[in-house]
Formats: structure tokens, C-alpha cells, sequence
């Protein structure tokens, strides 16, 4: 026996398996482990939308607020600000003050005014329009990270896929009701404003419709806690939480949990402008389109901090309080793709995908080594060592392993011994047309390995393909099958090629070479 | 232990026309199944909703059907014991694009009172995405034929290549038609399982290819249904063995891999039958009937030879500063 290269490198090959394998099989903490996916390990994958026309609509309000402001505290009297179809519209009435109006307008970023006779309509530009629903994507899965690392769920994935759309895996997640709160908290748009109630026609509110109160620049907004209940509010906030700094959860006197928030200092000046000449009337705090609470303002309030109370438990001001500090969506996400997965099925997944694979294992084995005999048994050498390298290069690479995967490592031991039947097959044929061990070995290795690499390659074609295009866990099929064909092609072919040529002399010296590889002489 | 010991070549060309009017049949009814009975497309495809629900006891079947008739929302949705009798799948054609509820949520509340039950797998496909993914998948069949038409005229001959993908259609038509027969749920596990038996049946083709283009090579005959005969013959034990140890393992993947896994084990398990019968039976004889003619090739390889020979000659006198 001697060592020869090929030899030496199938029992690298060995080794590097065995180290970078062991700390999957082992699930100590040490050492890079492969990654289960969310359908063995249980989890909640999503693909989220983003209404992004959502985005240039609260942008166009914003304008709008923005406007109204500097009318108030300029004693600029602009009426009838109104947004609509992608636009504010808005009458000056005096036209001594339309310079410093123009003035005004051109400091706002990305939009073309268009005015005659006081008459003002102030729209986007394209250009505008789609930076900012590229920015209300990445603003969502940036706000979305924020969150989720918030609320201290393990190993959260948020990732873009295409223009507009967010990937979500939480594998965190083991429960429906743990599932159901984190769609809520990953959702919640927490878009917090603070409007003035239309006091003039508050009374009248629950015989108005809609149509009745726009046309007065009010809206009508459902009491959070009270449905019954609706109130009348000028549609224009006075505010919103963009100017957001802080949200805690606190108690209030009843000791039952609020949020308290605090505004930067140009939120705490409107804010303090505001509730300083509204004395006696009512400002609602409005979170995500519903009234929390509406009180009188009983003084200018400065310093800029508020408090938000509903009736929440801890668990969900805390939710809340998480989405106000981690910001508002700038437009609205919804469900596109959802695929939740609970550990008890992961589990059996893993269970029956793991008999799968030792059954398939050992009948392959068996039927190699009752066929092949001493052939067989190096071809099994070599598919044990081809199992450890494709799991240890997934534990490399932190590849995730999915059910559709594991069905791809199945498949791979019924095809990787593929390439040592072919050559097999040809040394037997070479033996019996009489040549010696030798020259049987070297000439089947020299002809089979231009079929095998053919076949090989074509499947790897078929496996690039299925990972280009594939989703999720079927990508993890592509990866296991793509490895195993890699990995057969050193160990199938380059490995027990060495065997032999280790073992070529005691073959030689035999009076029946034949029984090596399984057949009579 | 030896299975296969032909002595003499298998006379496969001589009998191809029986395996002809077979795969015509074979095909012919896949087609005919899928434009009549159609394939059951899953949710991945289709969109929908799919609920997993495993009880503790026997799953009251009849009872969740009366609970659920309740909720407009399941129309037209169906119940099915999966795998197990304690197990169910809820299959809703509907899907929703709520966060804070969805059909998930909807489902769990219509099932209190049922029993005891565990939702174990919620799977909501909106429809925008299941005829995204249905458009890839089809993108995905088509890249990967045309990749392996490619490669295969690349290493051996256009005719080559076309006779391999023929093979190809043959198998995953007859795959579908199996597929549409059983009326399996067709989800992206089945694409994958349609993929590899691309690249499956690919592989066995290629291997007896391979033996037809080394015969080509090395003989001096020119009758190429006696070259084929002889190279489908040398790799007959290969093709079998290889099939049959894949097979073995797609068989127990089949029974012990679990219900989530048996409509792709189901699939490869047609798809390597089919695809070891057509590379020994379907491929070769199209290759034949397209014209493949052994002097033109061999004229083709002499001239090839010619060329590289002189390209060599080119290359030594350049180097020793001839030319």
C-alpha cells in the first residue's frame, strides 16, 4: 500500500467534513451549524406589500399641514386647503401677501406650484413621487428591523425583495398568539397625530356623512374605545408623529399603563402655538385613524409631551410604544405571502426526513455492497464522505437547510454513487476483455469520466436554474443537490479512484481480481 | 452479483417502433388528461389559503365542515385528512391581505369548540404572487431545457441535443399526465421534482449518448442502429443499477419522507421510471430518425482534427519564430 495524491486528498476532504460537520450534528455552541429553515425549525416567513401610493398621499397632508401653519402664524389667511387626487389646492385671499407665499412654497422640496388669480394647487414632481416610494419601501423594512429587534425576537430577517416588496422571517415565533402580535407590531402603522376638533359643528357630528364634513375641511373619526362614539376634527393635523422623539409606557392616576410621548422642539413650538389659542376647545390625539382621547386644553401647553391612554394592558402599550419610538410606516404594508410553520411539524419533518434518509442510506449501501463487493464497499466510503462535505460546506456558508433540501440530500445518495456504477460497470467490462487489474482501473476511471462529467453537469444546469429561480425552501433543494453533485465529483471519482490505486497491488498480486468488484472470473 | 450479461447486443432499434406507439399512447393521454382534467394547481400557483390542523384524538371532520359552512368565507374551501387521521388540511381558494387577521386567525376562531387542536401550518399565498411564482416556474423550465439543449450541442451534436430534449418533453409530459391523473396538488415542490427529472433523465441519457458518440469514434462501422443497439446494451446494467438505487431511496422517501413531502416523491418516482425507460428506448431512435449519418460525422471529426492539427502546426512555427 502506498499514499498517492488522490488518496490524500479524499482524506482531507474527510477530515474537513468531519470538523465543520460535527457542531451541526452535536448542536454544541461552538463552531459555525447549519441554519433549519422555518418549515423544520417552525417559524413565520411573510412577504409584505408596501402601498406606496399611500406614501405620496400622507406627503401631499403633510404639505398641506405644513401650510396651514404658516398661515397661522404668519396671519396669512389661506383658504380652503384641501388634498385631493394628488394635489393641495388652496385660495389666497390676499393677494398683498402672495410674494412671501411664493416664497414659502419654494422651500418646499419636489413640488411644482401652479397659481392664478390666488388660486394655488401644489403637486409633486415624478421625480419626487418615486424617490419617496422608494424611500417609503426602505423606510418600512428599515422600521419594520426596528421594531422586531425591539420587541427581542431571535434572529429576525428583513429583507427587500424586488421594488416594493419586504421578506419577513421570524423563527422566533412558536405560537398563533405570538404570531398574531408580531403581525400587529410589524404592521401597526402608528402614525400619531393631534388634530383640533371642529368645535363650531361638533354637536352635529352624528348626523353628518362624510361628503358633509370634507366640505367644511373636517373628517369624522371613530372613538378608539367607544365605537359609538365618532368625533369631528379639521382634517389638516396640527401635528404628527414625525416630530415624535420619545414614547414610554407610564401609568396614569388609575395606575393603568399610557404612553407617554415628547416632541423635538419645532413639534413642541406648534404645539405650544396651538393649544395656547385654543383654550376651551377639545385637541384629539389620534393614533392610526382612530381617537384615543379628546380633552380640553385647560392651558398653553409647552415643554412637548403628551400622553396617549386606552385601554391597553402592558404588553400592548409596550407594542405601541415600540412602534411610536421606532416611527411611523410611511405607507401601509399588507400580506402578500405568509407561510407560518409550527415547531411540533418542523419537528416531524425533521423526524421523517431523517428516516428517509438512513433507510435510503442503508439500501443503497447494501445493494452496492451485495452488488459490487469490495467496489461497493469504497463507493460507500465515498458517499459517507460526500454526506459530511455537503453538510459541513452548509455550515460554512450558513446555509439553510429546508424539508425540500433535505428531500435534495436524500436524492443525492441515489445519485451520487451513480458515477461510481458507471465506473464499476466499466472495469468489470475492461477485466473481462482480459486486460490487468491495473490497466482495467486506470482505463475505466480515463473512459467514464467524460459521461459522468456530461451527466453532471446538465443536472447542475437543471439545480443553477431551480436556484435562480426558485423561492425559499425550494432554493434550499437547489443548494443540497448542487453541493452533493460538486462533492460526489471529488469523492466518487477523485477519491476512490485513490482507494484503488492504494490497493492496486494486493488486486494485482490476487489470483481472482474479479471478486473485488462482484464478479466471478 | 451480476444482473445484466448480454453477450450480444440487444437488438433495441429493430423493436423502437413498439416503444414508439407506447410513448405516443403515453403522451398522447398525458395530453389528453391535462386539457381535459386540467392540473390541480396548490396555492403556490393559485393562491389560496391552506390550514394544517392536528387534534388531539381523531380529527371530527363532519363537525368542522358544519363549523365552517357557517363563515361565507370558506365556500367553496375543503377538508382533508393528511396523513394521519388526527391530522386535517383546510384548502381555502381565497387568500387575504390582512395583517392584523387573517384567514389563519379567521379559521382557528370558526374551529373553537371542535376539540382540542393544534394549528400546525398556515400558508397564505396572495393571488398576485402565485401567478408570479407561476410565471417564474414556467421561465424556469424553459431556461433550464434550453441550457441543456445548449450544453449537450456545445459537447456532442445538434442532433444530439434535440434528441435528448425530446426525451425530456416525453418524460415530463408523461410526469404531468401521471400527475394530473392522481389529481396531485401542483405546488412549487413539484417544479422542483419535474427539474430534477430534467436533469435526472438528462443524465441518463447522456451516459448512453456518450457510449454512442465513443462507438461512433472508435468504429468503423457506419451502421449507426448497431452502434446504438451496442451502446444501449454495454450501459443497459448502468442505466438500471443507477435508476434502481435512486429509485430505493425515492421510494422510502415516498413512505417515510411524510405527507408535506409526497406529492415531489410521488413525482421524481414517475419522472426516473419514465426517464430511464425513454433514454433506453426513446432517445436513441430519434436521434436516428433526424438523420443523424455516422461518415458525415466522422468526415465532420477528420476535418475538425484537420483544423486543430493545423492550428497546432501554426502555433510551433509562431513560437519558434517562422513565421
Amino acid at each position: 500500500m502506498k499514499l498517492n495524491y488522490r488518496i490524500v486528498i479524499l482524506i482531507f476532504a474527510t477530515v474537513f467534513g468531519l470538523v465543520f460537520s460535527i457542531p451541526s450534528f452535536t448542536q454544541s455552541g461552538e463552531g459555525k451549524k447549519i441554519t433549519l429553515g422555518l418549515d423544520l425549525q417552525g417559524g413565520l416567513h411573510m412577504l409584505l406589500g408596501v402601498k406606496t401610493d399611500e406614501a405620496v398621499n400622507s406627503q401631499l397632508k403633510s404639505i398641506a399641514s405644513g401650510l396651514k401653519h404658516f398661515g397661522e402664524r404668519n396671519d396669512i389667511l389661506l383658504d380652503g386647503i384641501s388634498v385631493s387626487e394628488g394635489e393641495v389646492t388652496f385660495e389666497l385671499l390676499d393677494s398683498d401677501d402672495a410674494t412671501v407665499v411664493d416664497e414659502h412654497l419654494k422651500t418646499v422640496e419636489g413640488t411644482v406650484v401652479h397659481a392664478s388669480e390666488g388660486k394655488y394647487t401644489v403637486t409633486m414632481t415624478p421625480e419626487a413621487v418615486e424617490k419617496l416610494k422608494l424611500q417609503s419601501v426602505d423606510q418600512a423594512i428599515e422600521t419594520i428591523r426596528n421594531r422586531l429587534d425591539q420587541f427581542g425576537l431571535a434572529e429576525p430577517t428583513v429583507a427587500k425583495q424586488g421594488i416594493d416588496k419586504i421578506l419577513v422571517e421570524l423563527p422566533g415565533i412558536k405560537t398563533p398568539e405570538e404570531e398574531q402580535r408580531a403581525r400587529e407590531l410589524i404592521s401597526r402603522a402608528a402614525k400619531l397625530e393631534l388634530m383640533a376638533v371642529d368645535e363650531e359643528r361638533a354637536m352635529r357630528v352624528h348626523d353628518m356623512s362624510d361628503a358633509e364634513a370634507a366640505s367644511f375641511g373636517d373628517k369624522i373619526l371613530d372613538d378608539a374605545l367607544q365605537p359609538e362614539i365618532r368625533h369631528l376634527v379639521n382634517e389638516i393635523p396640527i401635528l404628527d408623529g414625525s416630530m415624535l422623539t420619545d414614547a414610554q409606557v407610564g401609568y396614569d392616576q388609575n395606575n393603568r399603563p399610557v404612553i407617554n410621548f415628547s416632541l423635538n422642539s419645532e413639534g413642541a413650538q406648534i404645539f405650544g402655538d396651538f393649544t395656547g389659542k385654543s383654550v376651551g376647545k377639545r385637541l384629539a390625539i389620534v393614533l392610526d385613524g382612530k381617537v384615543y382621547s379628546a380633552p380640553v386644553i385647560n392651558e398653553r401647553i409647552g415643554g412637548g409631551s403628551g400622553q396617549i391612554s386606552g385601554n391597553y394592558t402592558t404588553a400592548e402599550a409596550n407594542d405601541l410604544a415600540i412602534a411610536l419610538r421606532s416611527g411611523a410606516l410611511l405607507a401601509p404594508i399588507y400580506m402578500m405571502e405568509k407561510r407560518s410553520v409550527g415547531p411540533s411539524l418542523g419537528a416531524d419533518s425533521i423526524k421523517a426526513s431523517m428516516i428517509a434518509l438512513i433507510g435510503g442510506f442503508a439500501l443503497v449501501a447494501l445493494f452496492m455492497i451485495v452488488y459490487y463487493g469490495m467496489a461497493g464497499v469504497i463507493a460507500n466510503i465515498a458517499l459517507v464522505v460526500n454526506l459530511l462535505i455537503i453538510i459541513a460546506v452548509m455550515a460554512l456558508f450558513g446555509a439553510t437547510l429546508t424539508l425540500p433540501g433535505m428531500a435534495g440530500i436524500v436524492l443525492t445518495v441515489g445519485m451520487a454513487v451513480d458515477a461510481n456504477v458507471i465506473i464499476a460497470e466499466r472495469i468489470r467490462e475492461l477485466l473481462r476483455e482480459g486486460h490487468s487489474v491495473r490497466k482495467a482501473i486506470e482505463s475505466g476511471y480515463d473512459n467514464a469520466m467524460r459521461a459522468i462529467l456530461d451527466a453532471n453537469i446538465t443536472t447542475l444546469i437543471a439545480a443553477v436554474v431551480l436556484y435562480v429561480y426558485g423561492t425559499g425552501a425550494i432554493k434550499g433543494f437547489a443548494i443540497t443537490i448542487s453541493i452533493g453533485i460538486l462533492a460526489s465529483m471529488l469523492t466518487a471519482i477523485l477519491g476512490t479512484h485513490g482507494i484503488y490505486q492504494m490497493l492496486e497491488n494486493r488486486m494485482g498480486k490476487s489470483k481472482n481480481p474479479f471478486k473485488y468488484f462482484g464478479i466471478k472470473g | 452479483m451480476e444482473l445484466f450479461k448480454a453477450t450480444r447486443s440487444i437488438p433495441f432499434m429493430g423493436k423502437s417502433h413498439i416503444a414508439i406507439v407506447i410513448s405516443v399512447l403515453l403522451v398522447l393521454g398525458s395530453y389528453a388528461l391535462l386539457f381535459t382534467k386540467g392540473l390541480n394547481y396548490g396555492i403556490d400557483f393559485a393562491g389560496g389559503t391552506i390550514v394544517q390542523v392536528k387534534y388531539e384524538g381523531v380529527a371530527p371532520i363532519d363537525v368542522m365542515r358544519q363549523k365552517l359552512a357557517d363563515n361565507p368565507v370558506f365556500a367553496g374551501s375543503s377538508i382533508n385528512e393528511f396523513g394521519s387521521p388526527d391530522e386535517v388540511v383546510i384548502r381555502l381558494k381565497n387568500s387575504s391581505e390582512s395583517m392584523t387577521r387573517d384567514l389563519g386567525d379567521v379559521t382557528r376562531e370558526q374551529l373553537a369548540g371542535t376539540g382540542t387542536f393544534e394549528i400546525r401550518r398556515v400558508d397564505i399565498v396572495g393571488a398576485k404572487v402565485g401567478s408570479e411564482l407561476r410565471e417564474k416556474g414556467i421561465m424556469a423550465m424553459a431556461l433550464a431545457i434550453i441550457g441543456i439543449l445548449v450544453y449537450v450541442a456545445f459537447r456532442f451534436e445538434w442532433r444530439f441535443a434535440v434528441a435528448s430534449v425530446f426525451a425530456l418533453v416525453h418524460d415530463v409530459s408523461i410526469a404531468l399526465g401521471a400527475i394530473s391523473l392522481v389529481g396531485l396538488d401542483v405546488n412549487l415542490d413539484v417544479l422542483a421534482a419535474l427539474l430534477t427529472i430534467l436533469g435526472y433523465s438528462l443524465n441518463d441519457t447522456i451516459i448512453v449518448f456518450d457510449r454512442i458518440r465513443e462507438g461512433i469514434t472508435d468504429n468503423k462501422k457506419a451502421d449507426l442502429a448497431e452502434i446504438i443497439d451496442e451502446s444501449i446494451t454495454k450501459t443497459l446494467s448502468r442505466t438500471t443499477l443507477t435508476s434502481l438505487t435512486t429509485l430505493l431511496v425515492v421510494v422510502v422517501l415516498f413512505f417515510f419522507g411524510g405527507e408535506i413531502i409526497h406529492a415531489f416523491a410521488f413525482t421524481l418516482l414517475v419522472g426516473i421510471g419514465v426517464g430511464t425507460y425513454s433514454s433506453i428506448f426513446v432517445a436513441s431512435p430519434i436521434l436516428k430518425w433526424f438523420g443523424f449519418d455516422v461518415k458525415r460525422y466522422h468526415a465532420k471529426l477528420s476535418e475538425k482534427a484537420a483544423r486543430e492539427a493545423e492550428k497546432e502546426r501554426l502555433r510551433a512555427q509562431f513560437e519558434q519564430g517562422v513565421v
